[in-house]
């Protein structure tokens, strides 16, 4: 458990809400939920995760920290927005799920191995270096992501897909030695640091 | 009846159903000299399209009818009908009010005796029925109709229908030579009585009301359950079928962001009212209730523990995600339930939504300076001078509450009238 999990533990004790507010992006929403149930019978994916978006925001107001904060159903979430634009309460669920997800990925407390967890890592590192994604190597890092072994197998079955994109030219295979940058990187690196300085602000703010 | 004595001490009642024929008979029986304007071609306004009251299960017709023979008895009172108010002009005690009339193409001497509408062939969908059966082109609008004259539907005039409408009627009655016309008349104060309208249930589109047959509005199934009403009071579906599995979508459009932002109040005990109509239409029928909470508010209480302890009736915790249907048409309400959130998938016969009240005038269409708060209901407000919101025009009400706020409104009209009175003496 990391430190700062134990900070947070330490300073929200019995009131996983408020520490939801104050953490997760557009928290502050859960306690609009009237537990209506539209959100978790509307997800395409609902029943193939263990937490619909109701039940997290129940479980969130009844102190289930560990549950929500280790389920791997905010991973789940593909933005398909179907929930948010039926939530008769506006709740925004998308970004409250993958705020959730962010919030467990700061305190360091992710399911070990989930893959969204570990896809969104390589395709952050990825967008990082130039400021767009360069997606052959995206593509080839997240082929290679459960060992050398899998890695090449997946890349072999992907092969004739590859050729067939260079083909076409959807892909250059160039863009291996280095890549291409946005046109402007160091300004681009400049809205991040402005960005993480915003989001520390905020986090300041609440003392987390 | 379109000549108009008015002056300022007269009240105007805008829209006649329970809550306006409530004011206007409540102020004309003080001896206020009241002109009432109803768009349609009669009295009672929406609780005439319905089958049964709760909480008592009586008939509403048996209210309407002593309120309109209150109606026939008062001098101090006009009527006019399919008269629609377009401007009012003016302050508290001097009103000008501007009424276009729609032509009835049937005068007084009309007796009722239906010979025009037998001799008509074109046929419409029948609004009274909510578009669920036809009327012939020369119609009574519902066997309880007030007044109790034909009306000729402007689509037909001009060809032979009218002509034979006209030949048939043995009172020359008919007159086809009608037209609108345009009215202006002082009055001192207004009531504003222009009632609501179900929410239009195809914007709500995971239920599927514009796409299948068998997902109907609960102003329908008022229809349905009558037996003076399109299926002959029979529940049945549009395939023939009888509905004995019937489920209730609560909150249809209501308490909803993305459509009506208020409770409408009356649709939860209006669902319990229905699945009596279907308990006692069939001994093997089951009901199914999917709500958020039911607000049986107060002395309703007693009605719903009545429906809650039936067997054959079940409440599902809810607000149904979507509805589908199978091969044979059977709607299927899908979901997940908040006591166990357990996903449920479930056929029934039919599936009606409890769709709630809105305004009937749009936020943009009041022909008068009038205060309008967020869910487009009228906000009682100083600024409103001498117009006073009755019944539900000024909130989604049940007809109870409907008619104690009218005689409210008539209260506050007669003040206004008073004051004239007191000022012109
Ligand atoms: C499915 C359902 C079931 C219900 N069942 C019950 C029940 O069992 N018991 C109960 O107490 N309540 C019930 N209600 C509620 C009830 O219908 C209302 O309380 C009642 O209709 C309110 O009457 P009103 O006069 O205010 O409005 P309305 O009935 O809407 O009357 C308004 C009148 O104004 C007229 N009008 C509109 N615009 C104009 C205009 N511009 N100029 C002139 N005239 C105009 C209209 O034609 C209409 O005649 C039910 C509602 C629903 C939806
Ligand atoms: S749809 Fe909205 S109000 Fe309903 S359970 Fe989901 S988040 Fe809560
Ligand atoms: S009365 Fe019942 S069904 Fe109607 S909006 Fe209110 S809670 Fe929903």
């Amino acid at each position: 458990m990391s430190d700062m999990n134990t900070a947070m533990i330490e300073k929200y004790r019995n009131s996983f809400l408020s520490e939801v507010e104050a953490n997760v992006e557009e928290g502050e929403w859960v306690k609009m939920c009237m537990q209506c149930g539209v959100c978790a019978g509307s997800c395409p994916l609902g029943d193939a995760w263990e937490h619909t978006p109701q039940k997290i925001f129940m479980m969130i107001r009844a102190g289930k920290r560990d549950e929500v904060l280790q389920s791997d159903s905010m991973w789940m979430c593909t933005s398909c927005y179907n929930c948010i634009v039926r939530c008769p309460r506006e709740l925004p669920i998308t970004h409250i799920m993958h705020g959730l997800a962010h919030y467990a990925k700061r305190l360091g407390i992710v399911p070990q191995g989930q893959p969204t967890a570990k896809f969104a890592q390589l395709f952050w590192n990825n967008l990082m270096k130039k400021g767009r994604v360069n997606e052959l190597k995206l593509g080839i890092s997240l082929y290679f992501m459960n060992g050398f072994g899998e890695g090449v197998k997946t890349s072999l079955k992907m092969k004739d897909i590859g050729i067939g994109m260079v083909k076409t030219k959807r892909m250059n295979p160039m863009e291996m030695l280095g890549g291409h940058a946005v046109k402007d990187l160091s300004g681009f690196q400049k809205v991040i640091k402005k960005a993480q300085e915003l989001e520390d602000a905020r986090l300041a703010k609440h003392g987390g | 009846m379109t000549e108009v004595v008015a002056t300022n001490e007269t009240i105007l009642v805008v829209g006649g159903g329970i809550s306006g024929m409530t004011a206007a008979l409540e102020a004309a029986e003080t001896g206020k000299k009241v002109v009432l304007v109803e768009k349609r071609p009669y009295l009672g306004g929406r609780v005439s399209q319905l089958y049964k009251y709760f909480p008592k299960l009586c008939h509403p017709t048996c209210g309407l009818e002593i309120n309109q023979r209150r109606a026939k008895m008062n001098p101090n009172l006009t009527i006019i009908t399919m008269a629609e108010v377009t401007n009012i002009e003016g302050e508290a005690g001097a009103y000008t009010a501007t009424v276009k009339l729609a032509p009835r193409f049937v005068n007084d001497n009309c007796t009722g005796c239906g010979d025009c509408g037998k001799a008509v062939e074109a046929e419409f969908d029948d609004e009274y029925n909510y578009g669920m059966s036809k009327r012939k082109g020369a119609y009574l609008p519902h066997v309880m109709a007030h007044p109790m004259q034909y009306v000729i539907d402007p689509r037909i005039i001009g060809t032979d229908d009218a002509q034979k409408a006209k030949a048939a009627c043995k009172y020359d009655a008919v007159d086809l030579d009608m037209t609108e016309r345009e009215i202006k008349f002082p009055a001192g104060a207004v009531i504003w009585a222009t009632g609501w309208q179900p929410y239009d249930a195809a914007k709500i589109q995971p239920y599927g009301y514009d796409r299948f047959d068998n997902v109907i509005t609960n102003v329908e199934f008022e229809r349905m359950a009558d037996p003076k009403g399109p299926t002959g009071g029979k529940i049945v579906r549009k395939d023939g079928k009888e509905a004995k599995n019937v489920a209730f979508i609560q909150c249809a459009g209501s308490r909803d962001r993305n459509h009506l932002y208020h409770c409408s109040r009356i649709c939860c005990m209006a669902s319990l009212k229905q699945t009596h109509y279907v308990v006692d239409a069939y001994d093997d029928a089951q009901v199914t209730i999917y709500y958020i909470d039911i607000r049986a508010i107060d002395r309703f209480e007693d009605f719903y523990q009545t429906v809650r302890a039936m067997d054959n009736v079940k409440f599902v915790k809810s607000k149904v995600a979507n509805v589908i249907t199978d091969k044979e048409g059977n709607p299927i309400c899908r979901g997940v339930d908040t006591e166990g959130y357990h996903r449920y998938e479930n056929t029934h016969d039919l599936v009606v939504l409890a769709t709630g009240m809105e305004p009937s005038v749009a936020k943009g269409d009041f022909p008068v300076d009038i205060v309008i708060n967020r869910e487009g209901f009228i906000e009682p407000d100083a600024a409103n001078g001498g117009v006073f919101a009755a019944g539900s025009a000024s909130d989604a009400l049940d007809v109870n509450r409907a008619v104690q706020h009218a005689t409210g409104a008539a209260l506050k009209a007669i003040q206004v009238v008073n004051r004239v009175a007191r000022a012109e003496a």
